[in-house]
């Protein structure tokens, strides 16, 4: 192969069809009234979160349709130009279109009865208040501008792009976070700063200033940086990296611990509530992620913690009243959970992925049907659940409100996460990771399969059970209709999106997923269709997650490094001809 | 005898793969196994390493009959395999591949490896040293920077090495070999026939193997077993085996009756 064949283009139908998607997107979640109820929501100035919302999308679209197409062997690598600008223009044009004819058709005809979200303040927004005409008219130009820019971005060289799209994030957050940011700022004194970075509603014009030039300027100078100095960490001599490293875990550990005395009640009660579910993720990540068992039914272990501490601390628990404390129930739900996941992993020993899946699922409906049966309604107290579970003491400090309970909810979190390293990094640890790749050659390569099967299930469980006591005492009461299989499926979906098998990931995903929609609550509503949304696109662009494992990030690395080793060779031999 | 197979059979819906077989293998022997396709060879070696179960007969290994047997437990026991299409975890780096071959020797629980005690850490170090000696044994092919490479990196011939260090890393008494030049050039197939004959002179290691290419399969056998519809049809050292009319109808089928 001497001579390469010209580089592939973009394919300007293509192009249109990725543009009626957007625009097919964009009417979606007008008429689910996402765009009407995010219209509260300023930003900047009159700009409200639904057109940022809005933005995203068209811009999203020319972006997508101006990216440059794969390189194939034995072709020329392919270089953004003006086509792809202009499938940007034809991308946002096409979704403009078909948005206008929606506003049109929206503004005419009375859809309410169908869709009750389309509504005249819906059409307002959309026509930008103007008449109707008008306002889809100039829909349609700013969907086609945006569509423009967003195949723009695909000339800028990468360092750039990802500093411009990441200013855009970072203020869009900002000026949502306002109502979070002010109470930080109060509890460190510096209460000027919210004053001057927003006004009464969004951003000021310094505050948007601010942001874009600090978070700009730390993507474009830092870009690089972080790994260059993750190298240069990995270069040190052993033991002074461990202090390098003990240090920053040291650092890291003092930040969380004065989190609660800074952000006040409320941040607190939220990342309590966001913490719970980390735990519960860090559990599920050895199940799922390091162990490779799809468990569906993890709110059961959940359940079985919750329940087993308001059994054994209530005054008022319907059969025992033992009326233990917190710390003396724990060695109880310990047992009790391992017990759980000997029970739900004994029968689903001889079954692999989907199965297994549809077992587990299964098994947490069992869980809850069971503590909401009348059978067992003389101990757990069916429907009525058990009441006064009492709070967590320590001596005679009595953890009451949210900010102590986060300093509880912190310690599970910490010894889960060591938990999952140590063992990540061990006999066991390879066990799992073996067994997930391949069951049956591990099992010949001497991995005893039923025992490693079992321990991920107990460890997991115990872990999730430490979520059920938290959230026990937490909310001083345990009802059956809690553990549904929702809290499974949400758990399942943090670790999926943060990184499976990825320690770090799973906490960014848990914050950003469970924190986020909790301080914004126009999102509250949203939160599934988000989850979904998410997830389908995690799938198709990024299956390793947020933050994937080392070992995925290192497999990802090899790829490019095997592919600019071949452009390099073939480079040389055109040289040669 | 190290591994003594008596009557064995193994039945798959009507088709009978192993039938009544009787293989004998003693220490320190290399013993090739050969047969056309769909002879039972990989399927005498998945009963030998119990990944299925025998319908019926014994294998004896080392007087003990393993049928019935859990595979960890009987690579715990001294036998390790290999597998003809190459099965490794492919996700995890090359040293990894090869420690977790030293599961069955090694014992750290779940609670040590939390508490990481001393003994724990000496355990690892203990393993990682091993595996790297495994990985050592292929000259410079699997050392240094490759340690750290995930194993669906490495080119075909390496995989093949890394399966077979892998297996050794178990510390096995035998060791099955399923058709382990399969895919390679002529310069690698040397070297590995080389190879082969170095584990059982360094690590006094018993061989089994599945051959389809009869240089090797002259070059280190001491015996030679020939299967064909899971029967053993001839035995004996290559030459004789060479000049047996059974095996050459067996290869190339029935002389035309004129």
């Amino acid at each position: 192969m001497t001579e390469l064949l010209a580089a592939r283009q973009v394919k300007l139908g293509d192009a249109i069809k990725t543009g009626l998607v957007a625009g097919i997107v964009a009417i979606f979640v007008s008429a689910i009234g996402m765009v009407q109820r995010f219209d509260s929501r300023i930003i900047f100035s009159s700009v409200t979160f639904s057109y940022v919302l809005l933005i995203g999308i068209f811009a999203g679209s020319g972006y997508q349709a101006a990216r440059p197409p794969l390189r194939l062997e034995g072709y020329e690598a392919p270089k953004a130009g003006v086509r792809n600008v202009l499938a940007g223009l034809l991308a946002g044009t096409a979704g403009g279109i078909l948005l206008a004819l929606f506003i049109l058709v929206a503004g005419t005809a009375n859809l309410r009865p169908i869709f009750p979200n389309i509504s005249p303040e819906l059409v307002e927004i959309l026509a930008f208040g103007r008449e109707l005409g008008l306002g889809a008219t100039l829909a349609a130009l700013a969907a086609a501008v945006l569509g423009l820019l967003g195949g723009a971005l695909q000339l800028v060289p990468q360092r750039l792009k990802k500093a411009i799209g990441g200013t855009f994030l970072w203020i869009v957050l900002f000026a949502l976070l306002r109502g979070v940011l002010a109470p930080v700022t109060r509890g460190l004194g510096i209460t000027s700063l919210t004053d001057l970075l927003y006004e009464r509603q969004g951003l000021s014009i310094a505050g948007l200033v601010a942001v874009a030039v600090v978070v700009f300027s730390s993507y474009f100078f830092l870009a690089g940086r972080v790994r260059a100095a993750r190298g240069g960490l990995e270069r040190l001599p052993e033991n002074r990296r461990r202090i390098v490293v003990l240090a920053g875990l040291a650092v890291v550990t003092l930040f969380l611990g004065a989190i609660p005395q800074v952000v006040g009640v409320f941040l607190s009660e939220v990342l309590s509530a966001a913490g719970i579910f980390l735990l519960m993720a860090l559990g599920l990540n050895i199940v799922v992620g390091f162990a490779g068992l799809l468990d569906l039914g993890y709110v059961a272990f959940f359940a079985v913690g919750a329940y087993t501490t308001a059994v054994l601390t209530s005054p008022i628990s319907p059969r025992f009243t033992p009326e233990l404390t917190f710390w003396a129930a724990l060695p109880f739900v310990i047992l009790t959970a391992a017990i759980a996941g000997i029970m739900v992993g004994t029968p689903v020993l001889r079954m692999r992925g989907d199965y297994l899946a549809i077992v587990t699922l299964g098994f947490g409906e069992i869980a809850r049907l069971l503590f909401l049966s009348d059978w067992l309604e003389p101990t757990f107290g069916a429907a009525r659940g058990i009441r006064r579970v009492p709070d967590i003491a320590l001596g005679p400090i009595v953890m009451k409100g949210p900010q102590d309970y986060y300093y509880a909810i912190l310690l599970f979190v910490l010894l889960a996460a060591y938990v999952s390293w140590a063992l990540q990094e061990s006999r066991i640890g390879r066990a799992w990771m073996a067994m997930r790749e391949d069951e049956s050659v591990a099992e010949a390569m001497g991995v005893n399969i039923v025992a490693a099967k079992l321990w991920a299930f107990v460890i997991g469980a115990i872990i999730a059970s430490f979520g059920g006591a938290l959230f026990a005492t937490r909310i001083g009461s345990v009802f059956p209709q809690t553990f549904s299989v929702v809290v499974s499926v949400t758990i399942l979906v943090l670790v999926i999106v943060g990184g499976l098998a990825s320690i770090p990931g799973v906490m960014l995903g848990a914050l950003a997923l469970v924190a986020l929609p909790e301080l914004l609550r126009e999102f509250e509503q949203f939160r599934f269709l988000i989850y979904g949304a998410l997830l389908i696109f995690m799938m198709l662009k990024r299956p390793e997650g947020l933050i994937p494992s080392r070992r995925r990030t290192r497999e990802l690395h090899e790829e490019e490094v095997e592919q600019d080793a071949w452009l390099k060779a073939e480079a040389a031999k055109q040289e040669a001809n | 005898m190290l591994l003594e197979v008596t009557g064995l059979s193994k039945v798959f819906g009507g088709v009978t793969a192993i039938d009544d077989l009787d293989i004998a293998v003693g220490e320190g022997e290399i013993v090739s196994i050969i047969g056309p396709n769909g002879a039972g060879k990989t399927t005498l070696f998945n009963l030998m390493t119990g990944m299925i179960l025998a319908d019926g007969g014994k294998i004896l290994f080392d007087g003990r009959d393993i049928v019935g047997m859990r595979p960890s437990q009987i690579l715990h026991l001294g036998i390790a395999r290999t597998f003809q299409n190459v099965r490794l975890f492919p996700e995890m780096s090359v040293r990894e591949n090869v420690m977790l071959a030293r599961h069955c020797r090694t014992k750290s629980g779940v609670l040590r490896s939390i508490l990481r005690l001393p003994s724990f850490r000496k355990e690892e170090e203990e393993t990682k040293k091993r595996a790297e000696e495994a990985l050592g044994f292929f000259g410079k092919r699997l050392v240094g920077y490759r340690f750290d490479q995930p194993a669906a990196s490495l080119s075909y011939a390496n995989r093949r090495r890394l399966e077979i260090a892998r297996a050794m890393a178990s510390d096995p008494r035998i060791l099955l070999l399923d058709e382990p030049t399969a895919g390679m050039n002529p310069r690698e197939t040397k070297e590995l026939t080389e190879l082969v004959g170095k584990i059982r002179e360094e690590k006094s290691i018993t061989i089994v193997m599945i051959e389809h290419d009869m240089q090797v399969v002259r070059g280190v056998s001491d015996r030679v077993i020939v299967l064909d519809y899971g029967r053993k049809i001839a035995e004996g050292s290559y030459a004789e085996i060479a000049g047996n009319e059974r095996v050459i109808e067996a290869y190339l089928g029935t002389k035309a009756t004129t």
